[in-house]
């Protein structure tokens, strides 16, 4: 394990909170689930909730396992943030049980939001006041020991690597810096669930791995539950388990490697003069696929030996080949029969220009 | 998997957590102040206009109203003004929450571990506050105005600022709770602020005022805010009978003349009722 000069912090704290932690666990009689080993970090059973007519989530039933990393990807609107601002306290499902780090969040929401560290997509930090002055906030409203405030700012800030930071405004940060500086306040409180929604929204590539970087090293190093929400593909390949929902049901679980087996060992992608005759011709032929955006998706057991007879198959001129392991893309357009967006869009541009020239006509 | 590892908070007794709970309206309360001391130029305007009202009020109406006994119009609504600088700063320091709400601050606290009310109070003492650092900071204009002013007299003045800031703000934390957007709470705000700062005395004498507005000024809390302000420095005044007759500054009731202690206690009624509605509308808040 690469232990960075943060890590070895994390892992320093980590130790001291099992210690305690062993220290309570002393007691028998103290039977409360919270950190019992083995026992899910989130528990959910047949969660809906309904905005007038409008099923937001429909019926959705999902476990996640402490110290797992659990993505929930959609498209926008598909149900992502109601399900998890009911996961984090903030809204009463219509019905159903939701259950976070041993409590429930409907009858103990304080409990709860104790144990959790949320990062929302929009910034929840006070540009007026330094760096540090926010973690004093957080620290107090959670209900951090005075005598360990000090340290765990520290620590937190080193993770992220911010120490330098610590007494600048944080309306002069980027918006990169203020985004770590939400995951280390987020952790300040040592949460056993760490929330977040859309983190990487808005920030450039290369903080975007920085910040999983962080994230991924705080599961391996300090054992915490990881759950968001994304509509980035290549965010959801850090999951160890993705699920997959539209509208506001889950459409596939799995890990991404399981996912994206399930569909085929490969995928072909064909340009042709016709998609539409061609696909058409496909399925004749008992062959699985997808029309895309540019053109047609076949999922085959080995792409490269069935070309040939894909080609033969088509029956139309075909202008592109092009074999390649199935993507999470590729999962997502089998599940839904959509293409998932940067933009967050679940509609394809090229759809929504259709159906608008479609009704000019 | 590490799940023997995970690091558990040792949650306090909820019963022990009223500590937790003061610590949390302290920082709201200090997050308040940080803010107020850096942002000048809201220190500079809070200033600025009442100085234009002193100005335009009192040179303005003092040639027009005259001099009674050495005693003139700016000599009068002096204190008003100095009301007038505690209850905007009030009203507008409470804005600050539809503020955090836009900026997502207010999300923060929402979703801690801690209890509204701690927030709501938290808020309301910050506002307070800064809205009695403005209002006092109006009385280095005393010698402008030829008010004079005695350690007593200042004392007095910061007690009553205390009271209607806390009130005001209380009030002004109420209605930010129940508003999302900031167009509306501006909204609000002049339909209320203005009529209210109006129909206080603040800016000239109650006596001899059309019935119904009459039972206006009457159900203004400010108006029992204003008059123990004014008696208040009106106590370290030299005015003759004839001066006091002119520029009246205690409120009548049904023909009596109310004593400064009901007035206080009318405010001081009115500050625990905000208060309340306050935490109410904090802890409904979403």
């Amino acid at each position: 394990m690469g232990r960075g000069p943060g890590g070895l912090r994390l892992g320093r704290m980590a130790a001291i909170e099992q210690a305690e932690q062993t220290e309570t666990g002393a007691a028998p009689a103290t039977a409360a689930p919270a950190g019992g080993a083995g026992a899910p970090a989130i528990e959910v059973h047949d969660l809906v909730k309904r905005f007038g007519d409008f099923a937001a989530v429909d019926d959705i039933s999902f476990a996640v396992e402490g110290g797992e990393v659990f993505a929930f990807l959609g498209p926008n609107g598909a149900g992502k943030s109601t399900t998890i601002s009911m996961l984090c306290t903030l809204l009463a499902p219509t019905s159903g049980r939701i259950s976070v780090a041993g409590h429930d969040v409907v009858t103990e929401p304080k409990e709860v939001r104790r144990r959790i560290g949320l990062v929302f997509q929009e910034s929840t930090l006070d540009d007026q006041l330094t760096a540090e002055e926010n973690l004093r906030f957080h620290a107090v409203l959670y209900r951090v020991p005075s005598e360990e405030v000090e340290a765990r700012i520290d620590r937190v800030l080193a993770l992220v690597d911010l120490s330098d930071r610590r007494k600048d405004l944080v309306s002069e940060f980027s918006g990169g810096m203020a985004r770590r500086l939400e995951i280390a306040r987020a952790l300040l409180h040592v949460p056993r669930v760490l929330f977040l929604d859309e983190p990487t929204v808005g920030l450039d590539p290369q903080t975007r791995a920085l910040m999983w970087e962080d994230v991924l090293r705080l599961r391996d190093e300090a054992g915490i539950t990881v759950f968001l929400t994304t509509h980035y593909m290549d965010e959801a390949e850090y999951a160890d388990r993705i699920a997959i929902i539209d509208h506001g049901r889950i459409v596939a679980l799995d890990s991404p490697a399981a996912l994206k087996a399930a569909i085929g060992a490969d995928a072909v992608d064909l340009r042709t003069a016709d998609d539409e005759a061609a696909a058409t011709a496909l399925r004749a032929h008992g062959y699985r696929l997808e029309i895309g955006e540019d053109g047609i998706e076949v999922f085959v057991a080995n792409g490269e030996d069935e070309v040939p007879a894909l080609i033969e198959a088509v029956g139309v001129p075909v202008s592109h080949v092009h074999v390649h392991r199935p993507t999470l893309d590729d999962v997502f357009l089998h599940y839904t029969g959509r293409e998932i967006r940067e933009e967050g869009g679940g509609e394809r541009p090229s759809a929504m220009m259709r159906a608008r020239m479609g009704g000019r006509r | 998997m590490s799940v023997d590892a995970t690091p558990v908070l040792l949650p306090p007794a909820p019963e022990a957590d009223i500590l937790g709970e003061v610590r949390t309206a302290r920082m709201v309360w200090q997050r308040e102040l940080i803010r107020f001391v850096r942002t000048r130029t809201r220190i500079l305007t809070g200033f600025i206009q009442p100085i234009l009202f002193l100005l335009v009020l009192g040179y303005g109406m003092s040639g027009l109203v005259g001099e009674t006994a050495g005693f003139d119009f700016k000599k009068f609504v002096f204190p008003g003004i100095v009301a007038m600088s505690v209850v905007t700063t009030a009203i507008f320091s409470a804005i600050s929450i539809v503020w955090d709400r836009e900026f997502g601050f207010l999300r923060e606290m929402l979703v801690a571990p801690t209890s509204r009310a701690s927030i709501a109070i938290g808020k309301t003492a910050g506002g307070a506050t800064v809205a009695v650092l403005q209002g006092t900071l109006m009385l280095v204009l005393a010698p402008l105005v030829g008010v004079h002013l005695t350690v007593g007299v200042v004392l007095g003045v910061i007690g009553i600022e205390l009271l209607m800031a806390i009130a005001l703000t209380a009030f002004g934390v109420f209605v930010a709770s129940r508003i999302e957007k900031m167009e509306s709470f501006q909204v609000v705000m002049q339909l209320v602020l203005f009529p209210m700062l109006f129909l206080s005395g603040a800016l000239f004498p109650l006596n001899g005022l059309p019935g119904w507005l009459n039972v206006l000024t009457h159900l203004n809390p400010l108006t029992y805010a204003v008059a123990p302000l004014r008696q208040v420095v009106f106590s370290a005044q030299n005015m003759p009978a004839a001066a006091q007759a002119r520029f009246p500054s205690h409120v009548e009731l049904f023909g009596h003349v109310l004593p400064i202690g009901l007035d206080l206690a009318i405010v001081a009624a009115f500050a625990v009722l905000f208060v309340a509605l306050a935490v109410r509308g904090l802890s409904r808040t979403r």
